[in-house]
């Protein structure tokens, strides 16, 4: 089996230490000032904070600010060109069939975007996780039951749950919120598991539970966090992943409702105006992938500044980054084929 | 060899009988087919009668047990709307998705290997740059969007193309970019994570002073070793691609299974969607230990834990 190399160097742009590998959790890993000087040094990496800080201000501003102005209709402004000037500054991105600004639209549908996306990643990764790593670290029963729990979830054709549990009950965000978040589960299930049925072993663990740490400590003070790096990370690439579902489902016609609005909704009423109000369509969409790619972005950077100890990538895509500090997450998948028929 | 995949067989067999389970009890919360099969006007004895005739008024276990006991005798039952058997419906829908599912696949393991192994070459190169900032745009962009765009583009604007059907190859165009896209970006990022991590191993040292060619090197040497993560990522898009074309489906009017189970769901043609789901459980069932093989032949450490 693998075995969990310790101390080994962190990722090439040094600055951030390996500490954290040695079970002190937060004491070792650099303070945020480091962890700024390391954002800073990355072009790339800050200019998607830059582009989530305005989506995360969008989605916090944007309903009280503009909410009236995306409902308000102005017929003597019907599907005004994008940069079309003379009818005020809210048509700068143009207007749709009914004279609603596209940019406020834009604006208010970020809020029900992150309204649906952020709960249900930060549910999925508390339940999964804490469920994973209880598994993993008491292996046995718990953890067959629990790995084939996920193994049902992950094979339920997902988006056929969706439609199912979105006609029994009402397509509300608090119901899309759930079926993304039960959907997603299996996914920081398996990755707490797999990194806390390897830490169960260690010695660190071993001499805590000398001195009579009970199970929920040794989980909470020393598995915890060494695998909470590798989670969140795994949730922030998961977060684009339940954006793009999200927005799927709306323009489906099963998510988001009208008068509400999200970027995937827009993008389906844009679909009838295709010819004239091209748009209408497109704008919505860009604003999808400039998020999403930011996001991506601001993941991997954490990969690689983060804790060098995090492995464990099967859901996960791998992806591009500096030489040396990638090397290691790709082996990591390559370790995984054994365990995933052992467990 | 023959234990571990019984092993297998075994343990994926448990989610499909729960999927198989959970498909025929949701789908009768989604309400009466009565109502939608009948008249408004129907009077009671009139929806008695319709229940009676399609089994809808026994308690669902018993409704559960004859179901299995129908399938165990390969009947599927028929469906609601045109009388068919479901066998027949599902049958002929599936091919489609299929076809399309494995020519996408097929494109993007191939295009994802040669794109991810030049990129991995050089580390940190403007061709590595490039190719990590397009893979990741690719696999970020939201498929019925890029389906829109490409209607838009190709088949409004340009008119190259047609905007639906599946006759001819210039139909399959747009339908195969647009499942492409994100499965491409995906394995494009898992590829060259992969060959960098084997490009660093000693034995490539080794062959290189062996005095391999570098194309031999990278496609020989490195791409097997790369392979194990690629077949892992792959498998799983690969059943997104099986039970996920419905977007695609609906909008380029793909007669495919995801579009039959989206149709049945709303015209609460249980037969025909269990048949559907049953279908694509099983091949995604399949997938699976065929990926599970390939594991076996691919890696040296995975055959020996299976043997022992």
């Amino acid at each position: 089996m693998r075995t969990h190399e310790t101390g080994e160097p962190a990722g090439a742009d040094d600055g951030a230490d390996g500490g954290a590998d040695d079970g002190t959790g937060a004491a070792g890993r650099p303070g945020s000032a480091g962890l700024l000087r390391l954002l800073a040094a990355d072009r790339a990496a800050v200019a998607a904070c830059a582009v989530l800080l305005l989506v995360a201000l969008c989605a916090l501003l944007g309903p009280p600010l503009f909410g009236d102005l995306a409902r308000e209709q102005n017929l003597r402004a019907v599907k005004l060109r994008p940069f079309s000037t003379g009818e005020g500054w809210e048509f700068v991105l143009g207007s749709d069939s009914l004279g609603r600004s596209v940019l406020a639209r834009l604006v208010v549908a970020a809020g029900t975007t992150m309204s649906v996306a952020v709960p249900a990643v930060a549910l999925s990764l508390l339940v999964g996780s804490v469920w994973g790593m209880w598994a993993g670290f008491h292996r046995g029963w718990r953890e067959s039951v629990s790995m084939r729990i996920a193994d049902v979830i992950l094979s339920f054709p997902s988006l056929l749950l969706a439609v199912v549990v979105l006609y029994v009950f009402d397509p509300g965000v608090a119901n899309i919120v759930a079926v993304l978040a039960v959907a997603r589960i299996p996914v920081y299930l398996r990755t707490a598991r797999a990194e806390s049925a390897q830490l169960r072993s260690r010695l660190f663990v071993d001499a805590a539970r000398t001195f009579g740490t009970g199970d929920g400590a040794l989980i909470r003070r020393h598995v915890l966090p060494i695998v909470l790096p590798t989670l969140l990370t795994v949730a922030a690439v998961d977060f684009c992943f339940v954006m793009l579902t999200e927005s799927s489902l709306s323009f489906l016609g099963i998510g988001i409702q009208p008068p509400d609005v999200s970027w995937g909704l827009m993008v389906a009423q844009g679909r009838a105006e295709l010819r004239n109000a091209w748009w209408t369509a497109v704008l919505p969409g860009l604003a999808i992938i400039i998020t999403t790619v930011a996001m991506t972005q601001l993941a991997n950077w954490a990969r690689i500044a983060g804790d060098p100890a995090q492995r464990w990538r099967l859901t996960v895509p791998e992806r591009r980054g500096r030489g040396r500090g990638r090397a290691r997450a790709g082996r990591a998948t390559a370790g995984e084929a054994p365990t995933k028929e052992q467990s | 060899m023959l234990t571990f995949l019984g092993r297998r067989i075994l343990s994926s067999a448990i989610p499909l009988l729960v999927v198989v389970l959970g498909v025929f009890f949701l789908a009768r919360l989604t309400g009466d087919p009565a109502n939608l099969y009948l008249p408004l006007s129907a009077t009671q004895e009139m929806r008695d009668a319709f229940s009676a005739k399609h089994g809808f008024d026994d308690p669902l276990p018993a409704q559960f047990a004859e179901y299995l006991s129908q399938v165990a005798r390969l009947d599927f039952g028929e469906s609601l709307r045109t009388a068919q058997p479901a066998a027949e419906a599902v049958l002929r829908a599936f091919p489609a998705t299929l076809q399309l599912a494995g020519i996408t696949m097929l494109l993007a393991v191939a295009g994802a290997v040669v794109v991810g192994s030049l990129a991995a070459r050089r580390p940190n190169s403007p061709a590595d740059r490039i190719a990590g900032f397009l893979s990741s745009a690719s696999a970020s962009t939201p498929d019925f969007w890029f389906a829109i765009m490409g209607v838009l583009v190709f088949a409004v604007t340009l008119g190259w193309l047609p905007t639906s059907g599946t006759v001819g190859s210039a139909a399959w165009v747009l339908p195969v970019a647009t499942l492409l896209i994100r499965p491409f970006g995906v394995l494009v990022q898992v590829v060259r994570g992969a060959m960098v991590t084997a490009l660093s191993e000693p034995y490539i040292k080794v062959a290189r002073a062996k005095g391999a060619g570098e194309r031999r090197v990278l496609f020989r040497h490195a791409l097997r070793n790369a392979g194990a993560p690629t077949l892992t990522v792959a498998g799983d898009l690969a059943v997104g691609l099986v039970n996920g074309a419905v977007v695609v489906e609906t909008i380029f009017g793909w007669p495919g299974i995801g579009k039959l189970m989206i149709d049945s769901i709303l015209q609460r043609d249980f037969a025909v969607l269990q048949a559907a789901v049953l279908l694509t459980s099983l091949t995604i069932f399949a997938l699976n230990i065929l990926i599970d093989i390939c594991y076996a032949l691919l890696d040296p450490r995975v055959r020996q834990g299976a043997m022992a």
